[in-house]
């Protein structure tokens, strides 16, 4: 395993005293194996596991984290990485941008304070000594929902909301204001490079970022983040997806190759950026009433089966809304485990390194079948409902994408995912899921279909875009995104069949319904044949597959 | 006289409130409990006139407004224009003397010997007759509602020579007892209207949508069509009928998302009172909920028009949007003479094309011998959920059931 690697001092290593991490673990089933815990939305089950043709992926332990997160900031602004130090490049007469990551990262929220609270206090501070007055800072939200005043409030801090939001110096960015943006050319390859206009005839753009897994950061921070569809379109499309492989290796990654062909012209055009990017270990639950969720289950003593039982029979009795809210609540405790901060390329192939060096584990071959247990969140769905467009977009993209080399899943494999998925939208966040929902799927579920038929209208609705602008919408384009995320793994795949599924949602995703695991992989056999292997990638917490 | 045999709807106001009970907890319930009799031994009325004939009816469709009077929820705006007991049935394809004929149910003043006849029934527009208690009949607006007539779901009915039109060969029985709700579905979709560049909405799939839907494809294309259809064989068939016109099915709960996605608007409101800020130029109900109104008038642009084809019974609307929206609702109920690029022609004539032109006989489902009419109604009362759409009887089978694949 990689020992995470920092820009700066011994501040910025992960401490190994007497707490050591177990690294990640391949777990062969045998018939002493007990059930294993799989996550199912806002709920949990129980299953065994067919014994002598199962393994089970857990993720390693978390990383100890810096026990000096605000030194550590300062260290990595003090000496960066193939830059000059940060106060170098500040002057008072300048326009300043600080652009952060916005509600999808991390997952789940991390508690107060925020890390992109501490950075951005860092660099403010450093501003302020050089007296900086042209600031403004940009939650990054490409077509993301805005973010509402108590998110915004928890992300920066409210020191610096109240400094700054009241004199309209810091907002959500607007990919469809059109005075808002400017197109700076295009790549070699006839990508359009669109981004804010701030940011654009700013001095220096300082990018805060939280690097939760390895696809997060670099170049994708500026060139997406603070980019519009006209620019996203080039690389967010079916054929990108499939040509990344995957999208948590930027090497194989067609996604990153071509947010890297638009950072060079963000770079040759001027736009000098700064980048600072941390990364967290994968303690979502502390030592709460949440924590039996990180433990291996032959290690669960009485308590831990107590307090299973009761969490399980507590949420099972809730309602579906007071489940969400529930789950919705929880706060992660992280830890910041490095941060680095500098020229962008550079800077990211540390941050990766790190990110490796908590989420990676050896595997060995692939699978006939891959199992998931899909959690209540993914990146689109913070303080929302995880409707069945994101199930898709959870499962196919980001869940079996947490691999370098192959996928955990042989080509024709079956993925087997439990998850609710019931046909349920938050009509504020979700507007143009729900008519993706009833038109687009109601009439295809092959990616290229869709984008050549759909795609242009959804991005161009003016109501999407009013709602975009106006409320806290996800853009109109967006279910086509979540939809092409998983390009990769519907070509790659023989079928998905999800434990638990409405029936009628589940089908309309072109998947089949389940009532049990064990029908599950009686109907899996139907494609890759009796006794098949079977995989469990037990993530949450995150981690990814090294597949050998 | 010879005995034959009927489905007679009898004067039995116990079997009407148990017809009611029994269909509102289960669709189709009120065929066993209901005032509709099977008589095996049945002696047909005497012909009302001189001019009169009889008629051997071979299929007879069930239709919602059937439908409505076997489960006890037919409107009492009925009951001076019905006359009991009466034989319904007014889907009606037939042998007289070795021909096959449609039957044009509608009770006008030819029919009850009235001379001269009422303006509309003078103009051709039999459905709007100012006489259908008078005359030399019984009360009833159609063959089928009517004590004088007998009706469809019999062995043996009566019939005025102008009420008859001959089949071609060409149509079969299952298409020619298409001829009659085609006329309607028919008028209601020429009576909206729709001019070329407009969009339209058709609410409901079920025989009297899909057949508007054929209708306006081939008379009144719209640029753009809506098809609120709650079944999947239904948005199949739908889209099918339409043929270039081009074509968005939704189901119905996903209407006004559907309109405001083809009309490029936007939403204004939620729940109960979301509908479309601008919307489609006209909309044609052949449902007649109180749901389908609504959201008839949530997807209806200001200033356009909802036609209401489906029998609506005693339903609740607000009319609020017809105020504030100037949105012009009417009915249209059969038929008479319609006008296609300035000529007059008879619907019923227009039917029998349409008919043949969009294959309309695949539309019936399933027939039913007259002595399996309980699970005939319960198969008619809920055809969209089992996969059918037009569900008749057939006089010429004694105990088989025949279905056609759709």
């Amino acid at each position: 395993m990689t020992t995470p690697r920092s820009s700066t001092s011994n501040r910025n290593s992960p401490r190994r005293r007497q707490y050591r991490p177990r690294p990640g673990l391949v777990l062969d089933v045998d018939r002493s194996t007990p059930p294993v815990l799989l996550h199912h939305g806002e709920q949990f089950r129980l299953e065994k596991l067919p014994p002598d043709r199962s393994r089970i992926i857990y993720p390693p332990e978390p990383l100890e984290p810096i026990e000096d997160p605000d030194g550590a900031i300062r260290d990595a602004l003090d000496s960066p990485i193939d830059s000059a130090p940060l106060r170098e490049l500040l002057h008072a007469d300048m326009k300043l941008t600080i652009a952060f990551d916005d509600i999808s990262l991390p997952l789940p929220p991390m508690r107060r304070p925020d890390i992109r609270q501490r950075v951005i206090e860092a660099v403010l501070d450093l501003a302020a000594e050089v007296g900086v007055d042209d600031v403004h800072i940009i939650a990054a939200l490409a077509l993301h929902r805005r973010m509402n005043e108590s998110e915004l409030r928890h992300a920066v801090g409210d020191r610096v909301y109240d400094a700054f939001a009241p004199r309209g110096q810091l907002y959500n960015h607007d990919a469809e204001d059109p005075d808002g943006l400017v197109v700076l050319g295009e790549t070699r390859h006839g990508e359009e490079v669109q981004i804010s206009r701030r940011a654009a005839e700013s001095d220096l753009v300082v990018y805060v970022n939280i690097n939760l897994v390895a696809m997060d950061g670099g170049w994708k921070s500026t060139a997406t983040g603070l980019s519009g569809y006209q620019a996203l379109r080039h690389h967010h499309n079916p054929a990108t997806m499939t040509a990344s492989r995957s999208f948590m290796d930027r090497h194989s990654s067609e996604l990153h190759r071509s947010n890297w062909r638009q950072g060079e012209v963000l770079r040759n055009s001027g736009v000098k950026v700064f980048q600072i990017e941390t990364t967290v270990n994968n303690d979502l639950y502390g030592d709460g009433p949440l924590e039996v969720l990180a433990k291996r289950e032959w290690e669960w003593n009485l308590a831990d089966r107590a307090t299973f039982a009761a969490t399980r029979a507590g949420l099972d009795r809730m309602s579906a809304g007071a489940r969400r809210k529930v789950m919705h609540g929880w706060r992660a405790p992280y830890g910041l485990t490095s941060v680095q901060a500098g020229e962008v390329e550079a800077v990211h192939e540390v941050t990766t390194e790190n990110v490796y060096a908590q989420q990676r584990v050896e595997v060995e071959g692939q699978t006939d079948v891959l199992l998931f247990g899909l959690p209540y969140i993914s990146p689109y769905n913070v303080d929302s409902i995880m409707n069945p467009i994101l199930v898709h977009c959870l499962g196919l993209g980001y869940f079996f994408n947490m691999y370098r080399g192959k996928p955990l899943v042989r080509e024709g494999g079956v993925l087997i995912m439990s998850h609710p998925t019931t046909p349920e939208f938050n009509p504020v966040h979700h507007p143009s899921y729900i008519d993706f929902y009833e038109e687009v799927l109601a009439e295809t579920t092959d990616p290229v279909e869709m984008q050549d038929r759909f795609e242009h209208r959804y991005a161009n609705d003016e109501w999407y875009r009013h709602l975009y602008r106006t409320g806290n919408a996800y853009h109109g384009v967006h279910p086509f995104y979540m939809w092409y995320w998983g390009a990769h793994a519907l070509e790659h795949l023989g079928g998905v069949i999800i434990v638990g599924g409405n029936p009628a949602a589940t089908r309309r995703l072109g998947y089949r319904p389940a009532s049990t695991l064990a029908d599950a992989l009686e109907m899996a056999s139907d494609v890759v044949g009796a006794r098949p292997s079977i995989t469990y990638f037990k993530n949450p917490p995150i981690m990814m597959a090294d597949v050998t | 006289m010879s005995r034959e045999e009927a489905l007679v709807y009898e004067d039995d106001p116990a079997r009407f409130a148990a017809a009611f009970a029994a269909s509102s907890l289960r669709r189709g319930a009120g065929g066993s409990v209901g005032p509709l009799r099977r008589r095996q031994s049945w002696e047909p009325p005497e012909l009302p006139g001189a001019d009169w004939v009889t008629i051997t009816p071979l299929l007879s469709g069930i239709c919602g407004s059937d439908l409505a009077a076997v489960e006890g929820r037919s409107s009492r705006w009925f009951e001076p224009i019905v006359s009991l007991p009466f034989v319904p049935g007014h889907e009606v394809v037939a042998d007289h003397d070795g021909r096959r004929v449609v039957l044009e149910p509608v009770l006008g003043c030819a029919t009850r010997g009235i001379s001269p006849p009422c303006d509309p029934c003078g103009r051709g527009d039999l459905g709007n007759c100012e006489r259908l208690a008078h005359g030399c009949l019984e009360p009833g607006l159609q063959t089928g509602f009517c004590e004088s007539t007998g009706g469809g779901w019999s062995t043996s009915m009566a019939a005025h020579p102008s009420q008859l039109h001959e089949v071609p060969d060409e149509l079969d029985d299952r298409d020619a007892v298409m001829v009659e709700p085609t006329a309607c579905a028919l008028h209601g979709a020429l009576s909206a209207g729709v001019s070329p560049g407009e969009t339209a909405a058709v609410i409901g799939a079920g025989t009297m949508g899909l057949a508007a839907v054929a209708a306006l494809a081939r008379w009144s294309p719209p640029a753009s069509l809506l098809v609120g259809a709650k079944h999947s064989h239904q948005r199949d068939l739908a889209k099918d009928l339409a043929g270039v016109v081009p074509t968005t099915t939704a189901e119905p709960t996903e209407l006004v998302r559907a309109a405001r996605r083809l009309t490029g608007s936007m939403l204004v409101g939620s729940g109960s009172t979301q509908r479309v800020a601008g919307g489609v130029d006209v909309t044609i109900d052949c449902v007649g909920s109180a749901e389908s109104l609504r959201t008839a008038v949530a997807i209806t642009r200001p200033r356009g028009r909802v036609v209401v084809v489906g029998m609506p019974g005693v339903t609740t609307l607000d009319l609020t949007p017809m105020w504030q929206r100037e949105i012009e609702l009417r009915g249209a109920y059969t038929y008479g003479i319609e006008v296609i690029a300035g000529e007059r022609i008879r619907t019923f004539d227009l039917a029998m094309e349409l008919v043949a032109a969009a294959s309309l006989g695949r539309l019936v489902s399933a027939t039913y011998p007259l002595a399996r009419a309980t699970d005939a109604i319960a198969h008619a009362a809920d055809a969209g959920r089992r996969g059918a759409t037009k569900i008749a009887f057939d006089m010429t089978a004694r105990t088989k059931t025949s279905r056609t694949p759709q």
